[in-house]
């Protein structure tokens, strides 16, 4: 693999799911338009939703999912002493995600309520951070194919990746949307970071804050913004909780 | 100039013949809003009827046609070690119908600087030539204030310009690439009655403007009110999206991007519009931040709409369109934060 003349070296990568529904990495395998010039840049070593191979030695490991059970904390734990780079993979890996939804209820109640006379052994949720030293952090749910690509480009060229610092509004307005607001809905837009293309408001529903706060995030004034809009604390609060992502920005003010 | 009149019914047959042999773009109903009020915006027609003439205001102004949000500036292919690079600015010729006037009045401003500066953008120049303008008076909204920014008549910078006087179209024809359009379509000479029909309904236009914004000295009261509490009450409430700048018919700062493709065969060199609201807008190389603050990224805004370019091109940059006081959802519109400015009441 070269680049201008210059030989690259490859990285060995891991891919390893925990509690989530493996999108992000269907994500990067159903990419199939450069799958093939993506597979040139990386060695894959784990990653199975593409190759049953299993090997120990890499240097990178990418974590999907959120950690909720004791046999996961233990296994993350060894895949950090083994990697050189723990990045954490999506929303559910940076934040909890979908998942953390649970920790509005007893742990008792949510195994009650699902698995009934067969209870399981659950955490409440963490994101990876809260278990290991995690180096660098992709959010999204899912992850943003081209965002990822260009990540592990920039990794491979040893350039550095800078996340876009402004909020979700700019692609949307580029890709000449009409304000969900104005249309009477809730909309995270405004204080969720960018660089998704602003992929859900193109299709009509509202910016969830998947990909976590904007560098500049004024959560006090689309409080009041949507306050004025007739939303009471509860609806607000559904939305901004939802995937755990904006709790540091909402949290803060009350 | 040349001023002819065109029927309604003729003029709907040229269009059809426009978009027969052009790609052509119009204003269209896109979405509504939670009143139930129509959005549009300007999209690609292919038939007359998809046009909303009577439209209200796009949503987000004409610029990106000129101005694309994201544009190629230049692409590079490698090849062992050697790399070529291709730059490519030609565009297809296009039409654009139903233009206001404050939108002409919109590319003119970025034609001062794009166009006729002393270093104008190809890409720019390319797509500004390419394009055939049809220009069509209407009537204000309640928050247009074009009158008070003298963008409410446009003097130049179109092929067309139509002005409803009933059954027909009062049409200026300002290039001789519009006359000659009109091979195959009947069009009539100006008569008596035609001139007393457009002066009355220019007239009966000019009086329906309800919002005022007074400009007069407003560069020099911008440097007197720099410190002004004002910036920080509107700064508070700005949520440093970029919105009002992505809508803006003048707003031209950008950013530039290079990306190499995943094959590692190929690079490309992209022009992205931004905005002065963005938080990393004033950021330097090794991290320092000139414009950390929302309120002095708000303030800075209005400083090149009403000081900075008038010192360029002695004219302000805002035509008064008010779309970005419109897409703000934040509430924040010059006409308020100018009032705000020269310590009047604030409706």
């Amino acid at each position: 693999m070269e680049y201008l003349g210059i030989e690259l070296k490859k990285p060995k990568v891991s891919f390893f799911d925990f509690t989530c529904c493996e999108g992000c990495q269907l994500q990067i395998a159903n990419k199939e338009d450069t799958l093939v010039d993506f597979l040139s840049l990386v060695e894959v070593v784990n990653f199975r939703e593409i190759s049953s191979e299993k090997k120990d030695h890499y240097e990178i490991a990418f974590i999907e999912g959120a950690i909720s059970r004791q046999d996961e904390i233990e296994r993350l734990e060894k895949i950090r002493k083994q990697a050189k780079l723990v990045v954490a993979l999506g929303t559910c890996a940076c934040y909890g995600g979908v998942n953390s939804l649970k920790k509005r209820f007893s742990v008792e109640d949510v195994v009650n309520e699902v698995y009934g006379h067969n209870p399981v052994e659950t955490l409440p949720v963490k994101s990876v951070k809260e278990v290991v030293a995690v180096d660098f952090e992709i959010p999204g749910c899912p992850i943003s194919k081209a965002e990822f690509e260009s990540i592990i480009l920039h990794l491979v060229l040893g350039t550095e990746f800078r996340f876009k610092k402004y909020p979700v509004c700019v692609e949307c307005k580029q890709n000449l949307n009409h304000c969900l607001l104005d249309e009477g809905k809730i909309c995270l837009g405004p204080i969720t970071r960018a660089g998704c293309n602003a992929v859900c408001i193109n299709g009509k529903l509202p910016c969830y804050g998947c990909r976590g706060p904007a560098e500049e995030n004024n959560w006090p004034s689309l409080k009041q913004i949507l306050t004025e809009k007739g939303f009471s604390p509860e609806q607000i609060d559904e939305k901004t909780s939802f995937f755990n992502s904006l709790t540091e920005v909402t949290k803060n003010e009350s | 100039m040349l001023y002819k009149t065109i029927s309604k019914a003729n003029f709907k047959v040229f269009i059809n013949e426009v978009i027969a042999g052009n790609v052509t773009i119009a204003p269209k109903m896109t979405d509504k809003d939670s009143e139930g009020n129509p959005v549009y915006q300007f999209q690609q027609v292919y038939a007359f009827d998809e046009i909303a003439l009577n439209y209200t205001k796009t949503y987000s102004s004409l610029k990106n046609f000129f101005l694309p949000f994201k544009e190629s500036l230049s692409t590079f292919q490698f090849d062992k070690n050697e790399w070529k690079q291709k730059i490519e600015y030609s565009i297809h010729p296009r039409v654009i119908v139903g233009v206001r006037a404050c939108d002409i009045n919109g590319l003119l401003k970025l034609d001062n600087v794009l166009m006729k500066g002393k270093y104008p953008s190809p890409y720019y120049v390319a797509r500004r030539t390419n394009t055939f303008l049809i220009g069509l008076d209407h009537e204000p909204m309640a928050d247009c204030f074009c009158q008070s920014l003298n963008s409410d008549e446009a003097l130049h910078g179109f092929d067309l310009f139509l002005t409803d006087i009933g059954d027909k179209y009062f049409m200026q024809i300002n290039s001789s690439k519009a006359f000659n359009l009109f091979k195959n379509v009947q069009i009539n000479d100006i008569e008596t009655e035609d001139e007393e029909k457009y002066i009355a309904e220019k007239k009966r236009i000019a009086s329906l403007f309800k919002t005022r914004v007074a400009i007069t000295g407003l560069s020099n009261l911008m440097d007197i009110e720099f410190e002004s509490d004002v910036w920080k009450k509107w700064g508070d409430k700005c949520l440093s999206c970029g919105t009002c700048a992505m809508v803006c018919p003048t707003c031209y700062c950008f950013t530039v991007t290079e990306s190499i493709d995943v094959s590692l065969k190929f690079a490309l060199k992209e022009k992205v519009l931004y905005s002065c609201n963005l938080v990393d807008f004033a950021e330097v190389a090794g991290g320092h931040n000139f414009r950390p603050e929302p309120a002095t990224r708000l303030k800075y805004r209005f400083y090149h709409q009403h000081r900075g370019f008038v010192e360029s091109y002695d004219e302000p940059k805002c035509v008064g369109c008010n779309r970005c006081g419109i897409a703000c959802p934040a509430g924040i519109n010059p006409i308020d934060v100018i009032h705000d400015l020269r310590m009047e009441d604030v409706k």
